[in-house]
């Protein structure tokens, strides 16, 4: 094998057709006045000027956020929600790799793609909450260890998590680029990239609820208990996957042409596989739902309007999905199965809310609403998101392994002569 | 090719496992070496009954922590908070025994939950009692506000460079052998201060002395597992505005459990993981691993 230096010519002209490839492919694919481009381009630059007057003025020129309330929508919504909404990645790595779920293979890279994606914007929105993000960095380059700290262990996992996800999708990056010597390379790292990733998985999905135990005296007793950590791990299983198959749903519709024949066949196959495993999950979260309401004697707060407000959640958003979810898998009913996917995330969006925001200091007289530059700035991270999401899936394999077994035969018959 | 690849998977799930481990046994063991208090430790007694509610203590802050100086009158039956720019505030609360003066600021808990929910070991115990915070460690995530069961630690808002502002029971006069600005302060020798034995003493021989003035209890004795500063009153402390509902274990304890979970996931999950994948590996047809 040649080694490769930078000042062979060899080297320079790899690079350069790199470029020239890489510059093709930034070009938009499409038209590019679509209702979709209009609208989130307008958020996205709204945003922008939003973010100027936040990190010129401070949080409070933009935010409702205030002494009492230290934590909003940014918090509450794009990172605490945002990130059982990507839990569908270690799931479904956990399916195909650990337990050789071939049948889900199909639906990997794009899930993965997605995670890697939520954690990139969603957790990246953190930067925009942190007062004084230049010293974001203390905690990672170890001038002040915080170990005591949850928070400690959610920023150093989210960091290591991001990076176990990249490796397990760069092998598409690698196809999509050409680089099939660095994809066999990088296709060895994945089940220790999956291994490492479900661990860190369980423990900061917990951990983004571990953290408000100290915080218990400011939720409301319905939706605090010392067991909110297993509460969030046990539904960011079903969050993942419902969003999984919410997802699903539409890029099948709008990257239709970019689906490959093996996700085309078995789709309706995979959603039902994932709607069952939702509706057990489920089942395991409400029944510890009930065991925690039961133990910890919160009948008497059932009669106030809060135990309205969780019933609603525990009833509507929780077994509803379950009966859907299993009604649907036995009439093979996929518009049924995508309504209790809806549900199950709206149930999640309530859920994680009311614990960081809605029942958060729920004794106070004045209530935290969000401003609409908060709203604006959370569609604006949620559009950014879509658009790279969009560029990836347009250009590199992700919807279609067929593409990817060709390349591996290919891949197979070349390995002999490379190796020569 | 095969066996090397599953050596390397095996190394990979190792060295995470040591990163983890190492970052785990940190969370753990050291993780409460800022969170030590003893009995030494600096205290300040404040006895409601003979708070005077002159607020000198108010413009003392003020005044040796370069903060504006508070609002010359206030409003009868305001109850105001501590905020960005005024450490300490005493208000008036009216009561079955007449009206109270009581004097709020930064508790200084033995361990508190704000040092604890610190990533960046910004929000700090000193060894001498008192819980400052350090501008050039903090990345303003706010976890202490929320942490902190007393809502003590205030954010400024409006400002591009923001703090973390909160009483620090005037550390750097403390370091030069004065005495908290609100203790000097206080003409009617309301606020004491001394060690924390010295102030329980103090507080519980008064109440023993006059136990028909004082309730029978010291705020702050046990409350969050114990505070640094401490309270006399004689009226039940809800009535002045006091939680009394807080929970008299350290708040720092309400995540341990969680932390110790950690390192037996981080080393036991891979291992696992690894050998369920190995055990299931004839479901996989024998093609390629992409």
């Amino acid at each position: 094998m040649a080694t490769v230096t930078a000042d062979t010519p060899g080297f320079w002209n790899g690079t350069r057709r790199f470029g020239r490839f890489l510059a093709g492919e930034m070009k938009p694919r499409g038209r590019i006045i679509t209702p979709f481009n209009v609208i989130t381009i307008a958020i996205m630059a709204v945003a922008a000027v939003i973010l100027y007057i936040r990190f010129t003025q401070g949080l409070g020129a933009v935010t409702n956020l205030s002494q009492d309330v230290p934590w909003g929508l940014w918090i509450g919504f794009d990172v605490i929600t945002g990130v059982a909404f990507a839990g569908g990645a270690y799931v479904l790595c956990f399916m195909v790799y650990i337990l050789n779920q071939e049948k889900y293979h199909p639906i990997v890279r794009v899930t993965v793609l997605n995670g890697f994606l939520a954690y990139v914007f969603y957790a990246g929105a953190l930067l925009l909450d942190l007062g004084r993000p230049w010293n974001v960095i203390n905690p990672i380059i170890g001038n002040s260890f915080g170990v005591s700290s949850v928070l400690f262990l959610v920023a150093w996992h989210f960091l290591l998590y991001m990076t176990a996800e990249l490796l397990e999708f760069a092998p598409a990056i690698a196809e999509w680029a050409g680089w099939p010597r660095l994809r066999r390379w990088l296709n060895r790292l994945t089940l220790g990239a999956v291994i490492f990733g479900i661990t860190l998985s369980t423990l900061h999905q917990s951990g983004l609820g571990a953290l408000y135990m100290m915080a218990r005296d400011k939720v409301h007793p319905l939706w605090y208990s010392e067991f909110i950590p297993i509460m969030f791990f046990v539904s960011s299983i079903f969050a993942g996957l419902s969003m999984v198959i919410f997802e699903g749903s539409i890029t099948h519709r709008v990257f239709h042409h970019r689906v490959g024949e093996d996700l085309e066949r078995n789709h309706d196959s995979i959603v039902r596989g994932l709607a069952r495993i939702c509706a057990g999950t489920l089942f395991v979260y409400l029944f510890l739902q009930v065991l925690v309401f039961v133990h910890g004697q919160k009948w008497e707060y059932l009669a106030t309007g809060w135990g309205a407000w969780y019933l609603l959640e525990m009833i509507g958003f929780v077994l509803v999905p379950i009966g859907f979810f299993l009604h649907g898998v036995a009439k093979k009913r996929p518009r049924l199965i995508g309504t209790a996917a809806v549900l199950t995330l709206i149930g999640i969006v309530l859920n994680r809310l009311n614990i960081s925001v809605i029942a958060f200091k729920w004794y106070l007289p004045v209530r935290y609403v969000p401003t609409w530059q908060e709203i604006v700035v959370t569609l604006a991270v949620l559009s950014a998101e879509i658009w790279v999401f969009r560029w990836v899936v347009n250009r590199m394999p992700v919807l279609d392994s067929t593409y990817v077994r060709a390349e591996a035969v290919e891949e197979a018959n070349d390995a002999p002569a490379s190796a020569a | 090719m095969r066996r090397r690849s599953a050596v390397k998977t095996l190394a990979l799930a190792a060295g995470s496992t040591l990163a983890g481990k190492n970052l785990a046994q940190a969370s753990t063991s050291g993780g409460d070496e800022n969170l030590a208090a003893t009995p030494e430790s600096a205290a300040i007694l404040v006895d409601t009954t003979k708070c005077l509610g002159c607020r000198m203590c108010e413009r003392a802050c003020a005044e040796a922590n370069g903060l504006p100086e508070p609002a010359k009158s206030v409003e009868p039956g305001e109850q105001r908070d501590t905020t960005e720019t005024q450490w300490t505030v005493v208000n008036r609360y009216e009561t079955e025994s007449g009206p109270v003066n009581v004097k709020r600021q930064c508790m200084h808990c033995l361990q508190p939950a704000c040092a604890s929910a610190c990533l960046t070991r910004a929000m700090y115990k000193t060894d001498d009692g008192p819980v400052i915070w350090r501008g050039d460690k903090c990345m303003g995530c706010r976890f202490c506000m929320l942490s902190c069961p007393f809502d003590v630690p205030k954010f400024e808002y409006h400002s591009a460079n923001p703090r973390i502002q909160k009483c620090k029971m005037c550390f750097d006069r403390l370091q030069e052998g004065d005495l908290p600005a609100c203790v000097s302060g206080c003409p009617a020798k309301a606020t004491v201060f001394g060690t924390r034995s010295e102030m329980l003493d103090l507080a519980w021989s008064r109440v023993y002395a006059e136990p028909d003035k004082y309730v029978h209890h010291v705020y702050g004795e046990h409350e969050a597992g114990g505070t640094g500063v401490l309270y006399l009153a004689s009226v039940p402390f809800d009535q002045l505005g006091f939680r009394t509902d807080l929970s008299q274990q350290a708040y720092p304890t309400f995540t341990r459990e969680f932390l110790y979970s950690v390192p037996f996931i981080l080393t036991m999950f891979p291992p696992f993981l690894l050998a369920v994948s190995k055990a299931t590996a004839g479901n996989r047809q024998e093609e390629g691993e992409g």
